[in-house]
């Protein structure tokens, strides 16, 4: 059994980084499924070379460790002359980082519906913008979002790279804790759960949506 | 079919061991807050277990330039720190080839070292009152201090030059941290993993200075001549080697060593061969 009193004495630095960890989770959560659309689109574009921008992002930024992507943010961009704290380069990693995964899973999801449909709806005089709205995103979305709620629970897990960074999240903190207490099993025993705190509720409320779509659908 | 139980349990007995070992080493761990129960017993064969193992165990740093550094290219790990456990292991065992070196950190060496992983933290490890609850230490074998290393050019050239917002790099789980925040309470502290990643920051601009012991600064001064140490110490923090609470023939055993290393002049060579290089 855990011993709650560590979590008692140290609360204010847990609930500190928690709410870090909550802020980088959101806003790279946000970013990265505009990103990540952005670059599903490219990838799906009849234009060529935006077509292969997508492919580069998304075969460059998927294939090399997310730590390393905020390593280059970090300890890279200073010498260009940008000099970005861990806390903002931990999220803008983390949101880059999993734009890519974002972008296979939407663009998985469009490919899955038949091409007929869009030539049929083409041909029926819809215009491309129109044909994506109407009639490939809403049965697409329902394909997409099972993949895409596991890409968001990775990125809440993942945000803990901004520990590494001095980002002030909550395994930053939990380090910090786990040093001062000697108590490592326990302090991260407390850590875990203020994750699951997190990441439950999506895997709960990403079930639900998916639930509602297919009952509409 | 019968071979097939056997092995069913063969397989269960194994769990069950396992199940056994994990909850009497858990237990264990319990039980080493307040130690002085059945630990005499324990302890007291500490250095016999050594002897008859025929090997020290010993965790030291990987990542500190001077004290514990794992060469890239021969795959050694090297050190002031290293050559004094190489010097311990001939004193206890006769031999200074008989010693596995495990890498620890800040974080992990007293953990490690109550898992019964390693004998003895030969780490940079500073001597304080709270570490004393949670390790025994032998005498100072290395008086350090901390110190500020800057970019050469720094307005920062001693304590006093640090005020509020000066970024503060740190590594997780030192006492140097505790220090800078003692005296300058409204400093940002940045800490790091390791010394590394807090020197790599440094470089990268991610922070004003860099604090933690002097000797250790002196390494990376050696190893980047474009930043250098600043300012006298303002701490002093005695090195000293950890041991598992309540194993004093051991202990001992680590005293005597020291003190014939002293006498000897051996541990002058060692100082000399690592330490006088960065000064």
């Amino acid at each position: 059994m855990p011993d709650i009193s560590i979590f008692m004495d140290y609360f204010g630095i847990y609930m500190k980084g928690f709410s870090n960890t909550i802020w980088a989770s959101v806003i790279a959560l946000l970013g990265s499924f505009a990103l990540g659309t952005i670059i599903a689109v490219f990838r799906i574009s009849s234009v060529k070379p935006l077509r292969w921008i997508g492919t580069a992002y998304v075969e460059f930024v998927r294939n090399i460790p997310l730590l390393l992507v905020v390593f280059v943010f970090y300890y890279g961009l200073p010498s260009l002359g940008v000099t970005l704290s861990g806390f903002v380069c931990g999220t803008v990693g983390l949101m880059v980082y999993t734009a890519s995964f974002v972008a296979e899973a939407i663009r998985a999801g469009i490919m899955s519906i038949p091409s007929g449909q869009t030539e049929a709806a083409r041909a029926s005089g819809l215009t491309y913008m129109q044909t994506m709205r109407h009639v490939v995103l809403p049965q697409a979305i329902k394909i997409v979002i099972p993949p895409l709620s596991n890409q968001f629970i990775n990125l809440v897990k993942n945000s803990s790279i901004l520990g590494v960074f001095a980002g002030f999240d909550l395994m930053y903190y939990g380090d910090q804790v786990a040093s001062k207490t000697y108590a490592t099993f326990d302090t991260y025993i407390f850590v875990a759960a203020l994750y699951l705190v997190l990441t439950l509720p999506l895997s709960f409320a990403a079930l639900q949506l998916e639930r509602r779509l297919a009952k509409n659908g | 079919m019968k071979k097939r139980s056997w092995m069913t349990l063969g397989i269960v007995l194994a769990f069950l061991a396992t199940a056994l070992l994990t909850g009497c080493s858990s237990k264990e761990g319990g039980e080493g807050n307040d130690a002085n129960g059945d630990s005499p017993s324990k302890a007291g064969s500490a250095l016999s277990g050594i002897k008859s193992r025929g090997k020290l165990v010993v965790g030291v740093k990987y990542d500190t330039k001077l004290f514990g550094l794992k060469d890239p290219a021969s795959g050694n790990v090297e050190g002031f720190d290293v050559d004094i456990a190489k010097a311990l292991a001939k004193e206890i065992l006769g031999d200074d080839t008989k010693i596995e070196l495990k890498e620890v950190t800040s974080k992990t060496r007293i953990p490690m070292l109550n898992n019964n992983d390693i004998d003895m933290i030969v780490a940079t490890m500073t001597i304080t009152e709270e570490r004393k609850k949670e390790v025994d230490f032998s005498d100072v074998y290395f008086k350090a201090g901390q110190s500020l290393l800057v970019k050469k050019g720094s307005p920062i050239k001693s304590i006093n030059d640090i005020k509020k917002g000066t970024k503060v790099l740190a590594v997780k789980g030192s006492t140097s941290v505790d220090n800078i925040k003692a005296k300058v309470p409204d400093a940002t502290i940045l800490e790091f993993d390791n010394y590394q990643d807090a020197f790599n920051a440094l470089k990268a601009g991610q922070g004003d200075t860099l604090t933690t012991d002097n000797a250790i600064l002196y390494g990376m001064a050696v190893q980047d001549p474009n930043y250098e140490v600043v300012g006298e110490p303002f701490t002093d923090e005695p090195y000293g080697i950890a041991i598992k609470k309540g194993a004093t023939d051991l202990l001992n055993s680590v005293n005597e060593g020291l003190k014939k290393l002293h006498d000897s002049g051996e541990y002058d060579k060692i100082y000399e061969k690592w330490i006088g290089k960065g000064e």
